[in-house]
């Protein structure tokens, strides 16, 4: 079954051009990959993220039960704040990558990625069993819209949207009401670009409605951005992405993510089976010179021509502008400054590991 | 809809053919172009280089993809476009052009599609 966002109509009608995704058509790019990268980078970037799963959760037992059935300690956010975590298996693997918002006393908001919608729906509420909550899959209620990139503030402040709070008080992993005309709106500064940006979450029958505002607003210092350019500005910002860099086949510490895994709680799902590997291979990044990029599935060789690992994800950085890479490699590889290879069709293409991200955005003082 | 010039020929690798005499001018369609996103780096065959048809002669990669360059026709790569090696991008912006990618001397001109047939290929 393909999907479309309530957006849809609007991206045929502006002229994108079209991807599966997870099941969606999803805008794959509107003019340019790199001038939609760039633009994320130096200015503003629009884009519908609406394919990405809403799970609601509310009950009196809700801090209880998320701290069981995810890696770290949801229990603590206070009310807007907002938690990178990890949905996993008993044996360690990761079924999901989250984005858990806490909206109230009582309740949270997680994203999921669109692809694995259906088994985070389906775990959580197996792992609900027992407690007083309720968790619900609201998915088609909600639009998604990510403003992202340095002027992103900039055009939400002038637009007429309303805000609980100035934004600029809006911090890092934060998020907080408003409205937009009648709707309800929640506005989060989070995203998967590397810079600074809101997600805007909104009833699906106001998301047209609200494009169309971000984009007179933000005129000309605003670009539509599809999701091309969302995977090599994840990319150089060195954030994974389910299906490349973490499977039901990767514990989180193999994933560099030992600190999304909370192992001090009382009990939760994956506990001390997320602290070990499941293999000798872990996450790295890799670098090499010229224009020709590794690739996902391309083999990584030590200096004797062995595999010691496969690259995961991998493009020319349109900011950096040289090839970079994330690769499982054996362990023992792992250092920044090692040489190693990747074949590229045949050819083998030197490359040096480095310490991700690859690229980070200047912090404002 | 993407420009498909009638003057060219097309293969289903979606590679355009111009023909002058024995030398055939190779490029990528708007339609292929379009589809790869950005192009960012092209590899193509040496000069003088021998090529069998269909055999895959280069590569026009993008930040999302990798596109492969079948040879539309045997023969001998007679020049080969070093300005679109420098300039990647303007596969994109002139794909019938300024972006075409290698010239071959050819004996003998297998059948191609015409501008007809491509637009039908890729539903248009």
């Amino acid at each position: 079954m393909t999907r479309e966002t309530p957006l849809h109509h609007v991206h045929e009608r502006l002229g994108a051009a079209f991807t599966d995704f997870a099941g969606y058509q999803m805008p794959v790019r509107y003019t340019s990959d790199l001038a939609e990268h760039h633009a994320v980078r130096q200015g503003a970037g629009l884009f519908d993220l609406s394919h990405m799963a809403e799970i609601e959760i509310d009950g009196a037992q809700v801090e209880a039960f998320l701290d069981s059935a995810l890696s770290n300690k949801i229990s603590a956010l206070v009310d807007g704040q907002a938690k990178y975590s990890l949905l996993l298996l008993a044996d360690g693997g990761v079924i999901d990558d989250l984005i858990v918002y806490r909206l109230g006393a009582q309740k949270f908001l997680i994203v999921a990625n669109a692809s694995n919608r259906e088994a985070a729906v389906e775990a959580l509420q197996a792992r609900a069993q027992g407690f007083d909550v309720v968790v619900r899959d609201t998915s088609d209620d909600w639009a998604l819209i990510a403003l992202q990139g340095p002027g992103a503030a900039g055009i939400l402040e002038a637009s007429s949207l309303e805000f609980e709070k100035p934004l600029e008080e809006l911090r890092y992993y934060r998020i907080m009401g408003g409205t937009f005309g009648s709707a309800t709106i929640l506005t989060a500064r989070t995203g998967y670009t590397g810079e600074d940006g809101m997600e805007i979450f909104i009833e699906s029958a106001s998301a047209e409605a609200l494009w169309s505002e971000l984009m007179m607003v933000g005129g000309d210092s605003l670009t539509l951005c599809g999701l091309a350019c969302r995977d090599t500005l994840r990319l150089e910002a060195g954030m994974p992405l389910y299906g490349h860099e973490l499977s039901r086949d990767i514990s989180p510490v193999q994933a560099g993510l030992k600190g999304v895994v909370d192992n001090t709680k009382d009990d939760f799902v994956g506990k001390d089976a997320a602290l070990e590997a499941k293999s000798t291979r872990v996450l790295v990044g890799l670098v090499a010179e010229g224009k020709r990029a590794p690739r996902a599935g391309y083999a990584v060789l030590d200096s004797a021509g062995q595999v010691v690992g496969e690259v995961t994800s991998g493009a020319l950085s349109p900011t950096l502008g040289y090839p970079i890479a994330m690769a499982y490699i054996e362990a023992e590889h792992r250092e920044p400054g090692t040489q190693l290879a990747v074949d590229v069709r045949g050819a083998s293409l030197p490359v040096e590991v480095h310490a991700l991200p690859f690229y980070s955005r200047k912090k404002a003082s | 809809m993407s420009n498909v010039p009638d003057s060219l020929h097309y293969t289903t690798d979606h590679e355009w053919v111009l023909v002058e005499g024995d030398v055939a001018t190779v490029g990528i369609t708007q339609y292929a172009a379009d589809a790869l996103g950005d192009v960012v780096f092209v590899a193509l065959p040496n000069l003088g280089d021998a090529i069998q048809k269909g055999a895959i002669v280069g590569e026009v990669e993008s930040t999302k993809s990798v596109g492969e360059i079948f040879a539309p026709v045997a023969g001998e790569v007679v020049e080969a476009n070093s300005a679109v090696v420098d300039t990647p991008d303007t596969v994109n912006s002139d794909p019938y052009g300024a972006g075409w990618l290698i010239k071959v001397r050819f004996a003998e001109l297998p059948d191609l599609l015409d501008a007809a047939a491509y637009r039908a290929l890729i539903g248009e």
